[in-house]
């Protein structure tokens, strides 16, 4: 009897506890919970509905991430070299990473911008800079692989980077060191004066995307931090915060932040383009790399170039204004309409903003407030469209919804704070976890951005996930902002550190996405299209290796007369012509990675054979039911032996 | 001890429908209430942390010489201000700097209506960078957190920030700390 009691009492206890937390659970979930989940819930099978790229920050890549599920899709490889992909390591990608220091096999990546077509995102190409050793780098979003890097010469810390025109007329690089132009051999302390800061303009070609340096504006020598282009009424001028005005070389976090002011520089690039197009400009020596990676040779080759454009901004009479703004600013933000130019003070308390229309006016009647290196200075006063009053604590970047609305990013307070273009008034602020840097609205750097999330990338993640030890993964937070006010969705992961993202609606970019490469137009040169064309050919102590993959096996799969000391290039053609099947490729011993090979693409990789011995290779990617036995061996003979060159599929060679 | 058990199982089932009500109760009062208490007691200030150097709300909290300080940081709700990244200086009035002021000046600062002016004189107490005395010793001028700037003068060999002496100086894990003889109160526009 006791025990019926008791069990009784407990199922009873359980049942209550039960539906009473059940209840709890719904209505929480009604109101808030549940509303969220399903927000940021995409079912099994279907489709995000925009693409965000993330810049990896210092693991030099960009990473492709799905709004608003935040899956990852891809880390495409762009500065750094992939062991995963064969990136930088295949004979094919190495010359990518070329540059006038030699192979770099590393950078850190920063702020990704895609192509656009009458000031809106056209989804083509994405552009992201390397900001230690200057570069800019193409990813086409056809085939979402890196396919074009050129280095930026008198540049270092390429940091104002790398922000597109509204017709992709040109993609922009300043620098963030000022340093010797040209380089050269002198004492630090004579910076003043003497360094000076590049800002570059990379000219698009419109139909493929390739980028040819047409001019370099040689500027004062302060630090260019951020930039965006003017649009709409103000495209033809593009934005550039700076900071050290001071023009300090030491203890820069005390002697960068002496002056009130530091500037916007202004840039009429349309009136430097019709200068130089005009023979204006100076042809100086140079040195820097420009990689290009051909589809059909699926190739890349690396020239190095010899010389580049220069213009002294004095030479070209109201090209260039400085516009003076609050300590140091550092996001520089232009909004849908062209019209304000956000200044971000990060050692201010109040975010400043610029009028286009009173900047034109101001050049037009003179009001000068001074010169800086016979750069004239605008009037503060008449260059200011208003002020966003103490909205937080060290304000970064600012995003814009396109509904008259700006978001910006504040680090020390951390938070997002939205607030309203012309009256300037705060409309809402939510906090991020933690010390928030960049944001990112897709489309936000264009006519027309896509105001429905924001994301934002914190720098400081802390207690956000499970610990991983000391180091633990970056943390971007997602902002639904299609009401009044903003409500905070999801976390997730990124990778690296990202310095900005660019986002667009996927399906700008989804019809377009390759899903093979034809096998017909591979004109890589040591291709082998059918097993028939697959053979081993020895030129003294180089051998090539024409090698083909089909499932579930390689062709040729064994190869004898290979000696010690040789140098064997494995060119392997994947033959299937089939979505999603690539295969991969590994070697025992090999000092280099996998391969992974699309289908219809051709890889190289080199192996130095060293030790005596039948070798073993695998096929790494799962491709098909008989991946396991997706494998061959080569035969490694003394170095003076006498061992034939020999290789079959299929049949026993001896 | 049968009693016993079934007493226990009895509470179970009471204090798991208690929690659960409250719980509720909670939820359903959400919409406004609680969104701005999530505001207020979240971020790096909430984050437990025993193992890292004190950074510089916990060194006010830790001191017995700051319990007006870390009062009117909590009224006035700038704790996440103190515990970022930074770098930050601080500058920490002792309680007898705060004593010195005009007599009710810090019960009134402290009233919820107050809050801004508050936070507004707190900020003024914070500089971004890491600044030692050394440093500051070189500095005619910082630019505080709410805006405005501090003036800093020399006095036999050592810096007096806005009039304030330092008596002390603390490394904190995000910045610097230096405990001062006076309230600084930032100059009206």
């Amino acid at each position: 009897m006791k025990n019926i009691l008791k069990s009784t009492i407990a199922i009873l206890s359980v049942l209550i506890a039960f539906t009473s937390c059940n209840n709890t659970s719904n209505s929480k979930s009604g109101a808030l919970a549940g509303n969220v989940a399903e927000k940021v819930y995409v079912a099994p099978g279907e489709h995000d509905e925009f693409y965000a790229f993330i810049s990896g920050g210092f693991s030099g890549q960009l990473s492709v991430y799905g709004l608003p599920s935040g899956r990852l899709f891809k880390v495409i490889p762009v500065f750094s070299q992939d062991a995963e992909k064969a990136y930088g390591y295949n004979e094919e990608t190495k010359p990518m990473l070329n540059t006038s220091h030699g192979f770099v096999p590393w950078d850190d990546s920063h702020h990704p911008d895609i192509s656009q077509t009458n000031g809106e995102i056209d989804g083509r190409w994405i552009f992201i800079n390397g900001n230690n050793t200057p570069r800019i780098a193409k990813i086409d979003l056809s085939t979402f692989e890196t396919t074009e890097i050129i280095e930026i010469p008198n540049s270092a810390g390429n940091h104002s980077s790398s922000f597109v025109t509204e017709n992709s007329e040109y993609v922009v690089a300043g620098t963030r060191f000022s340093v010797p132009i040209p380089q050269r051999d002198m004492p630090i302390k004579d910076y003043k004066g003497n360094f000076k800061g590049s800002l570059s303009f990379i000219s698009i070609d419109p139909e493929h995307g390739h980028m040819d340096i047409k001019f370099q504006l040689i500027m004062p020598g302060f630090d260019y931090d951020l930039s965006h282009p003017g649009r709409g009424k103000s495209h033809g001028w593009f934005f550039f915060t700076t900071y050290n005005t001071e023009e300090a070389s030491t203890l820069m976090e005390v002697n960068a932040s002496q002056n009130d002011k530091d500037f916007i520089a202004a840039v009429n690039w349309k009136k430097i383009e019709e200068y130089v197009n005009n023979g204006g400009g100076t042809k100086m020596p140079a040195k820097y790399a420009h990689n290009v990676y051909d589809e059909a040779t699926h190739s890349a080759t690396s020239t190095m170039k010899k010389e580049v454009l220069t213009v002294n901004p004095l030479d070209v009479p109201g090209a260039v204004y400085f516009l003076p703004t609050p300590k140091s600013p550092h996001g520089c933000d232009v909004d849908p309409t062209g019209e304000y130019i956000v200044g971000n003070g990060k050692l201010s308390a109040n975010l400043t903003v610029h009028s286009f229309t009173k900047m034109l006016d101001a050049i037009e009647n003179k009001k000068f407030a001074g010169d800086a290196y016979g750069i004239p200075i605008l009037s503060f006063e008449d260059v200011l469209a208003g002020s966003v009053e103490q909205p937080g604590l060290g304000p970064l970047h600012t995003e814009f919804d396109g509904k008259g609305n700006a978001y910006t990013t504040f680090f020390i307070s951390s938070e997002v704070v939205k607030w309203k273009l012309g009256t300037w008034e705060v409309v809402d602020r939510q906090p991020c976890y933690y010390s928030v840097g960049h944001l990112m609205i897709p489309g936000g750097n264009s006519q027309k951005p896509f105001g429905k999330y924001v994301v934002a990338m914190n720098k400081i993640t802390k207690d956000r996930y499970l610990p991983t030890g000391p180091e633990v993964t970056q943390s971007a937070q997602l902002y639904d902002i299609s009401g009044e006010k903003m409500e905070l969705l999801l976390d997730f992961p990124t990778i690296g550190e990202p310095h900005y993202a660019a986002g667009c609606p996927a399906d700008l970019i989804k019809p377009r996405s390759k899903k093979l490469f034809k096998l017909e137009d591979n004109k890589h040169p040591y291709a082998a299209l059918s097993e028939a064309d697959t053979k081993v050919v020895r030129d003294g102590k180089t051998v090539h290796v024409y090698m083909t993959t089909i499932r579930s096996h390689f062709a040729p799969d064994n190869i004898e007369g290979i000696k010690v000391g040789d140098k064997v290039y494995f060119h392997i053609t994947n033959l299937e012509q089939d979505y999603d099947v690539p295969h991969g490729v590994s070697m025992i011993g090999a000092n280099t990675s996998e391969l992974l090979i699309m289908p219809g693409q051709t890889e190289t990789f080199l192996w130095e054979p060293k030790q005596v011995g039948v070798w073993p290779f695998y096929c790494t990617d799962f491709c098909s039911a008989l991946h396991q036995e997706m494998q061959g061996y080569v035969r490694v003979s003394p170095a003076n032996s006498n061992t034939p060159l020999k290789w079959s599929l299929g049949e026993d060679i001896e | 001890m049968k009693t016993l058990k079934q007493f226990f199982i009895c509470a179970c089932c009471i204090f798991a429908f208690a929690a659960c009500k409250n719980e509720t109760k909670e939820a359903s009062t959400t919409s406004t209430a609680s969104d701005t208490k999530t505001a207020e007691k979240s971020g790096q200030a909430f984050i437990t942390d025993d193992e890292g150097t004190p950074n510089c709300l916990q060194i006010a909290i830790g001191s017995p010489d700051h319990k007006t300080l870390v009062a009117a940081v909590q009224a006035a709700e700038v704790e996440n201000a103190l515990v970022n990244v930074g770098p930050l200086t601080v500058f920490a009035p002792t309680d007898a700097a705060f004593a010195a002021l005009p007599e009710g000046t810090v019960e009134n600062l402290v009233k919820p209506e107050n809050k801004a002016t508050l936070a507004n004189i707190l900020k003024y107490h914070v500089t971004p960078g890491n600044l030692s005395t050394t440093i500051l010793s070189k500095l005619p001028k910082l630019g505080q957190a709410n805006n405005q700037y501090v003036q800093v003068e020399v006095v036999d060999g050592k810096p007096v920030i806005g009039g304030a002496n330092i008596i002390a100086t603390v490394k904190a894990g995000n910045g610097i700390v230096h405990v001062i003889d006076k309230v600084l109160l930032p100059p009206s526009e």
